[in-house]
Parts: structure tokens; C-alpha cells; sequence
């Protein structure tokens, strides 16, 4: 049957084929009586046409196999290859991650958007896909000029057209943002109003969901590239301890809608995240390049250097006695940080498969089987990073709650725009309570 | 009998069937009203009832200004549950999916975080004596968004769980039906809070020009209109549409004048921490000083006078008002083509004659984003409060960086003499 997706044998995230046809039922909800403009639920586009698109290499390589073995094979190869992509852009630097992450976000918007097209067969409303595109483009400019005026501050501070686009920013982009909304309300046609309201609809979900969450991995990655690199390894780790897990001892289904998905792969993927990100966390601490925030010097380039906090510098902790008797150590010395990666390890290896079933039941309820073709094996890169989102989000609320405080640049900047007598009763202020703490000697009375 | 709307949504298609779900066009004007009127035709009457209920919407208007900030703060608490509650409703209808009990509670829980999150914002920003002094304030204010997420987040894990087999299709339709609400109604009624505690003039001025370009350009397109303006309102006109324009920039020039020149609406809203109360009290900044500006010399040779004498922020009302008369309808049409769409006539019966409150609100939610977006950009500065508190967030050594900066710079700009600062590090 060609329609079988040539994925692997243990393939958690299936779409079983029979689904798809005993959900033959949700056909309840697009029509509505008098529904003229997008044809009945019967004519949903089947499962698209799984092209085998893997290299003609690998094909040649694994020629000899039968096919499910290939498959593996498949996806193993391409798990490393993008595993060591991973790796290799972090080696690289913080350009190229912010990059390859623009890059993957508007991927993952084009993928979403090609879905929706062809569950209201809308590629006859060419104003749409511009539009649609267009709203990135607005929505991207405003996250990435707030990005540019907290982080690149010297830059902006030098160029005077860049001060002017940094002052008036918001201002900027909700004017782009109502062109397209305005030109969106012209285009209504007579007979796809409905139509074209889903697919403003499904564009701005798109745009909540994607492009804001891929903000926040890029603040994460400002933070200091561990925050951007712990939390997608984590994800990758219990996706793949998961998935061995349940492939060994796999026996009690974990959810309807993965129906591959079991409780011991759950829990045994749970233990073994929270150990690899807590030995990872040992690992990458140890490095100023990662543990630094990254900041844009004066000249022209990203710097990662300083003084690391407190969270990255070792400290001893009193084992509870319960582990003294285990272990037979009384102390051990440890990362702050290595007891946050525990939250991070346990959000991810818990909460964020929700991230995956939301995907899966989205994917059934469109009756697609993956987001697209791009990767062999795997998918479209929305599969791949369905988990991601959410968990990046925790990361980034995780932080500003629990670990960063303001930036004082950014502090010092609004101090500066106040009025004068603002200024003066801040001044006033800041100076008592630094007295107070003791960090200026009092004043000598009298001039 | 469908009523005839007077701002032009003729019933184009004649296969509205009653359903459900779907607010049917009953006739609920109050009994009072109706025997007034039990004398006139069936389309005087229609004019009547909505004549008098504009009238009551707008006395009601200039009661709850007066009755102060915080019933304001409730008020728009309440238009927005209502908004809300009317877009889900229609939702409900389109899919058909009342027998989805699970998600009527999810919507309202994801109406209740959003809020709580907004809420709380706010509070933090502007009731920051009060949250100081209350502990548990306090824990709930430093920790906020990370509750708000996890409030969240236990609504999204239990859509995820909710999700039945034969229903998957609705179930994220109305879950992307919720959040597209979420974000139109319940962020833009925020930002008209924050508007509000700019300074209830901020408040004012953008819903009173929305009011004035809808009656405007009802009137001159009733009296004037002859070219159709665009194919979703078929009644609205070019001369209508100009016509209204012009009569609100006027409106608004006068209304800014006006209130200008009081207290109670220039000032900030301010929470005293020692009453416990609203404090609308302050010196008025520069923009509602009056002051002389000199006529270019085109309107010098036409009106006669040379400097004329206004405040500052009129010509901010005239920016106000253009955008509420020449954008502020793409709101509205947008709420056209969004019940043609779906084939309904109003988004609900609430207000007889006019339709449902969201019928009202459409324009306004785009002119309060405006003036947000205005004020920030324009406007305001940071908050100074906010700024302070977050200076006391920081490490001590680097309050101690910015308070030496903030010295040399308080010096240079003269504020400070430099032998008073001489003994600080």
C-alpha cells in the first residue's frame, strides 16, 4: 500500500491507517448549514503522497535490507546527522544559532500554512499566501527589533536610523501589523468569507504558537547558551530513552492518541532525562562559553565572556542523610545549576510530550500523517520540534522567575528617559537604600 | 421578521435557518419602550428604539466616568466577559458542538488565566505600596508569570487529555477559536485599562470619537450618501465616510479642549497607599498646559487671529480621531465579513436595536490598541515607580554602577552641585 509511510518499526508517533478511516466521523463541524464556500469534511485531502525522498546514497548503501530495517536504519542516520548538526552550529556560535532558528521557525510556519491551505483547499485565494507571509514578516520584525534594542545596545547607541527604528519600534510595527489587517479586510471576497476567516485565524494561532515561542529560544540563548542548549538536549534525550524504553519493556498504553506511546517508556524516559541532564549540566558548567551571557561588544561581534555567577560555580551541598547511607559521602560538590536542570529534565520528560500529543492530535484531526516530507525518516520539521515549544516557553518563564533578574543596562536606559525630577527622586531614593545596605559610606554633614 | 439593520448588514443570504444556537431575532426592546411607541410604522419604531438606546448608552457612559476608576476598571471587566461570552457562543453554534461539555469549562479557564495574567500585571505595575506590604501579595506578585504559565499550562494538558476520537476536528477549531477571542477581546480590554491609568482623558476621547464618527457618518450618509464605500457594508457611503471624518476631528478637537482643563481626567490614576483608594490628583504635564502656537499663515489670512491658544495635546486628539474615523471602520468591517461568514446578523440580542455588546465594541478595540501603541510610543516614558523597582532588584554592586552613572549624569545636566555629592563613593 503506497499510502504506508515508510517510517520505522517502532515508530511512537504513528498515525495508525486505521484511524484514519474510522475517524470518518469528524466530518461534524467544517460544513454548517449553507456552508457554499469549502466543501464537505468527505473531500479532506487524503494522506499526502509519501514521496521517498531519502538520498540516493543511503538508498544505495541499504540496498540490501528489507524494508523495515531500512527504515530503521533511516531514521537512525538521520537522528546522528542532525544530532551532530546540533552540535556543530553551537560550535559555531550565537549567529549561526539565531539563524538556524529563524530558519527552522519559518519552516515550521510554511508547514503549518501548507496544511491549512489544503484543509480549505485555499490555494485559489492568492492575496492569502501573501498576506500570510506578510504577517510573519510583521510579527518577526517586531520580535526581533525588541531582541535588537535589549541586546545589541552599542550597535543601536552608534547608528542614528537604527535609534530612530529602536525608539519608535512599536509604534512601527503595529503599523505594519494594521496594513495587513486592513488589506486583509479588503480582500474579503463574496463567497469565501468563511475561507478566508480560517485562514486569518489559522495564520495568527500559527503565529502565537511558532514565531513567539522561537523568540523565546533565542532570549534563552541570550541568556547564556546552556539555557538554549540543556533544554532541547533534554527533549532529544527522552524522545529517544522513551522511545528504547518502551521498545524494551514497553507494555501498557500511555495515551489514546499515540497509541505506541506506553507507561514504562514514559517513566523510564522520566529517569533517564533527569540523569543525563543532570550529568550534561555537570558538563557544559564547566565552560565560560556556555555559561556566559551572550553580549555584543564594541566591536562588532558576539562576546561570551565573564565572570560566571553563582550558578555556575561549584558548591558543596550536604547529602540528606537518607543518601549519606547510599552513597557513603557526606558532602558533594555540585552546580547550582545541575538542581535547576533537574526542573528542566522533569518539565520536559513530563509536560512536554503534551506538546507531541496536541501535535499528533492535530495531525489526526486533519488527517494528515506527519507536517511534511522534509526530513527522511522523520517528518516534517514540526515533528521534530513540536516538543521544543513548549518547553522553550518554561525555559524562558523558568528564568525570568527564577534566575535573572532586570538587566541593568536596560534599568540604566529607562533611568536616562525619565524626567529630571523623576530622575532626581530615583537618585534620592537609590542613594538612602545604598546607604542603608551599606554599600557608600554615609554623608559627611555640611558641604 | 429579521430586523433591518440601519448601518447596512441587509440579510444577503437567504439561507439564514434558525438554529440552535444562534441568537434568533426576538423582539426584546423592554415593554415600557414598546408601548411608547405602539403607535408609529414598523421602521420609525426600529429608529426610535435605537435612538433611545443610544442616548441611555451614552448617559450611562458619563455616569460610570463619574463614578471613578474603579467601576470604570469593572466596566470594561464586564464588556469584555460579555464580548467574549457572545464570540464563543457563535462558535458553539458554527460547530455544533454543545455536547462537548469539557470545552464550555476550558474556554472560560483559558478566559481566567489570560485575565489573571493581565490582572496581575497591572497590579504589580500600579499597586506596587499595596503588594509590598501584603506577604502574600508580594510571593504571588514576584512569582507571577510562572503561576500564570502553570495555570496555563494544566488548561492546555487538559485540552490535550480531553481530545475524544470522533470529535477531533471541532475540538481545535474551538481551541483555536478560543485563543483568536482570547487575543482580540481580552489583550485590547487590558490595553484600555492601562490606557485609563494614563489618565482617564486617554480613556475618554478615543471611545468618545469612535461614538461620534459612527453617528456622523450615519448622518451624512443619510443625508448626503450616494457612493457605496465598499461591498461588505452596503450601506455605507463615501460622503458618509468623509463626511464623518471631518466631524469627528472637529468633536474631537472640542471634547480635548474641554476636558482638558480638569484634574479629575488629565491625571493619572494613582492608588494611594495611606487611603487605600483611587487619587486622581497631580500637576498637570506640559500637554494640557495651555499654550500659544502661531497659525501657519494660510489659515492666519482665513481665520484672522495670528497665535491662537491650545492645549498641546488637542493636536494629539486630532491624530486620535483621524485614525478613529479612517482605520477604526476596518474594525468594523472586519466584524462584517466576520458575521457574514458565519451567516449571522448580530453577534447577540443583548442591546435591542443595536444587537449584541461586541456589535457596539468592534471599532473600539482597534482605537484602544492605537492609543496604546500611541501613548507608549509618543507619550509616556517609563513608569518611574516600575523603574525603581526593578533597581532594587538588581545585585547591590550593580545598583551601585548605575547610581554612579546617574550621579555623573544628574551633574552634568546641573541638577545636582557636585561638592553636595562629594563624599558618596
Amino acid at each position: 500500500m503506497t499510502e504506508l509511510r515508510k517510517r520505522g518499526g517502532g515508530d511512537r508517533d504513528a498515525e495508525n491507517i486505521s484511524d484514519k478511516d474510522t475517524d470518518g466521523d469528524d466530518r461534524i463541524g467544517v460544513g454548517g448549514e449553507g456552508d457554499r464556500d469549502s466543501k464537505p469534511d468527505t473531500d479532506t485531502p487524503e494522506v499526502q503522497p509519501s514521496v521517498d525522498n531519502t538520498p540516493k546514497c543511503l538508498n544505495k548503501a541499504l540496498a540490501g535490507m528489507s524494508s523495515r530495517w531500512k527504515n530503521w536504519w533511516i531514521r537512525g542516520i538521520l537522528t546522528l546527522t542532525m544530532i551532530s548538526g546540533f552540535f556543530l552550529i553551537i560550535y559555531m556560535g550565537p549567529l549561526p544559532l539565531m539563524l538556524m532558528v529563524l530558519a527552522i521557525q519559518i519552516k515550521c510556519f510554511q508547514e503549518i500554512i501548507t496544511i491549512g491551505y489544503r484543509v480549505y483547499h485555499s490555494y485559489e485565494l492568492p492575496w492569502f499566501r501573501t498576506l500570510s507571509w506578510y504577517f510573519l514578516l510583521c510579527v518577526n520584525y517586531f520580535f526581533y527589533g525588541e531582541t535588537v534594542a535589549e541586546n545589541f545596545g552599542n550597535l543601536v547607541q552608534r547608528d542614528e536610523p537604527l535609534q530612530f527604528l529602536v525608539r519608535y519600534h512599536r509604534f512601527i510595527s503595529f503599523a505594519l501589523y494594521l496594513l495587513g489587517f486592513c488589506m486583509f479586510v479588503l480582500s474579503l471576497v463574496k463567497k469565501h468569507y468563511r475561507l478566508q476567516f480560517y485562514m486569518f485565524a489559522w495564520t495568527h494561532v500559527t503565529l502565537l504558537i511558532v514565531v513567539s515561542q522561537s523568540h523565546l529560544v533565542i532570549q534563552n540563548l541570550f541568556e547564556g547558551l546552556i539555557w538554549f542548549i540543556v533544554p532541547i538536549s533534554t527533549v532529544i534525550c527522552n524522545d529517544i530513552t522513551a522511545y528504547i524504553c518502551g521498545f524494551f519493556f514497553g507494555r501498557t498504553p500511555l495515551i489514546k492518541l499515540s497509541p505506541k506511546k506506553t507507561w514504562e517508556g514514559f517513566i523510564g524516559g522520566f529517569f533517564s532525562t533527569v540523569m543525563f541532564g543532570f550529568i550534561f549540566a555537570y558538563l557544559l558548567a564547566q565552560y565560560n562559553y556556555f555559561v556566559c551571557p551572550v553580549e555584543y561588544s564594541e566591536s562588532n561581534s558576539f562576546l561570551i565572556d565573564c565572570e560566571p555567577s553563582d550558578l555556575f560555580v561549584l558548591q558543596d551541598y550536604t547529602l540528606p542523610s537518607v543518601l549519606q547511607t547510599v552513597f557513603r559521602w557526606k558532602t558533594v560538590k555540585l552546580y547550582p545549576f545541575q538542581i535547576h536542570s533537574i526542573a528542566l529534565s522533569t518539565f520536559a520528560s513530563l509536560i512536554g510530550p503534551f506538546g507531541g500529543f496536541f501535535a499528533s492530535g492535530f495531525k489526526r484531526a486533519f488527517k494528515i500523517k506527519d507536517f511534511a516530507d522534509t526530513i527522511p525518516g522523520h517528518g516534517g520539521i514540526m515533528d521534530r520540534f513540536d516538543c521544543q515549544y513548549l518547553v522553550a516557553t518554561f525555559v524562558h518563564v523558568y528564568l525570568t522567575s527564577f534566575i535573572r533578574g532586570p538587566n541593568p543596562s536596560k534599568v540604566l536606559q529607562q533611568v536616562l528617559v525619565l524626567q529630571p525630577e523623576q530622575q532626581l527622586s530615583i537618585f534620592n531614593a537609590l542613594k538612602s537604600h545604598l546607604t542603608e545596605t551599606g554599600m557608600i559610606p554615609p554623608a559627611i554633614r555640611g558641604p | 421578521e429579521s430586523e433591518v439593520r440601519t448601518d447596512g448588514e441587509a440579510p444577503s443570504d437567504s439561507e439564514i435557518k434558525p438554529d440552535p444556537g444562534v441568537p434568533s431575532t426576538v423582539d426584546d426592546t423592554p415593554e415600557v419602550l414598546n408601548k411608547a411607541l405602539s403607535g408609529m410604522s414598523s421602521r420609525w419604531k426600529n429608529w426610535w428604539v435605537r435612538g433611545i438606546l443610544t442616548l441611555a448608552m451614552i448617559s450611562f457612559f458619563f455616569i460610570i466616568i463619574y463614578l471613578g476608576p474603579m467601576v470604570l476598571m469593572m466596566i470594561v471587566l464586564c464588556v469584555q466577559i460579555k464580548c467574549f461570552h457572545e464570540i464563543i457562543m457563535i462558535g458553539y453554534s458554527v460547530y455544533h458542538s454543545y455536547h462537548l461539555p469539557w470545552f464550555r469549562t476550558l474556554s472560560w479557564y483559558f478566559l481566567l488565566c489570560v485575565n489573571y495574567f493581565f490582572y496581575g500585571e497591572t497590579v504589580t505595575d500600579y499597586f506596587s505600596a499595596l503588594v509590598q506590604r501584603e506577604e502574600p501579595l508580594r510571593i504571588l506578585s514576584k512569582y507571577h508569570r510562572f503561576i500564570s504559565f502553570t495555570l496555563y499550562l494544566t488548561g492546555f494538558c487538559m485540552f490535550v487529555l480531553s481530545l475524544v476520537k470522533k470529535h477531533y476536528r471541532l475540538q481545535f477549531y474551538m481551541f483555536g477559536w478560543t485563543h483568536v477571542t482570547l487575543l482580540i477581546v481580552v489583550t485590547q480590554s487590558h490595553l484600555i485599562i492601562h490606557n485609563l491609568f494614563e489618565g482617564m482623558i486617554w480613556f475618554i476621547v478615543p471611545i468618545s470619537c469612535v461614538i461620534c464618527n459612527d453617528i456622523m457618518a450615519y448622518m451624512f450618509g443619510f443625508f448626503f450618501g450616494r457612493t457605496p464605500l465598499i461591498k461588505l457594508s452596503p450601506k455605507k457611503t463615501w460622503e458618509g465616510f468623509i463626511g464623518g471624518f471631518f466631524a469627528t476631528v472637529v468633536f474631537g478637537l472640542l471634547l480635548s479642549y474641554v476636558m482638558a482643563g480638569w484634574r479629575y481626567f488629565v491625571c493619572p490614576v494613582e492608588f494611594n497607599n495611606d487611603s487605600n483608594r483611587f487619587e486622581v490628583d497631580c500637576e498637570p504635564s506640559d500637554l494640557f498646559q495651555l499654550q500659544d502656537y502661531t497659525l501657519p499663515s494660510v489659515l492666519q489670512s482665513l481665520i484672522g487671529w495670528e497665535t491662537v491658544r491650545i492645549y498641546p495635546f488637542q493636536i494629539h486628539s486630532v491624530a486620535l480621531s483621524a485614525f478613529a474615523s479612517l482605520i477604526g471602520p476596518f474594525g468594523g468591517f472586519f466584524a462584517s465579513g466576520f458575521k457574514r461568514a458565519f451567516k449571522i446578523k448580530d453577534f447577540a440580542n443583548t442591546i435591542p436595536g443595536h444587537g449584541g455588546i461586541m456589535d457596539r465594541f468592534d471599532c473600539q478595540y482597534l482605537m484602544a490598541t492605537f492609543v496604546n501603541v500611541y501613548i507608549g510610543s509618543f507619550i509616556r516614558g517609563p513608569n518611574p515607580s516600575r523603574v525603581m523597582q526593578q533597581l532594587l532588584a538588581l545585585r547591590l554592586d550593580q545598583q551601585l554602577h548605575i547610581f554612579n552613572t546617574l550621579r555623573a549624569h544628574l551633574i552634568d545636566k546641573g541638577l545636582l552641585s557636585a561638592n553636595q555629592e562629594a563624599t558618596a563613593a
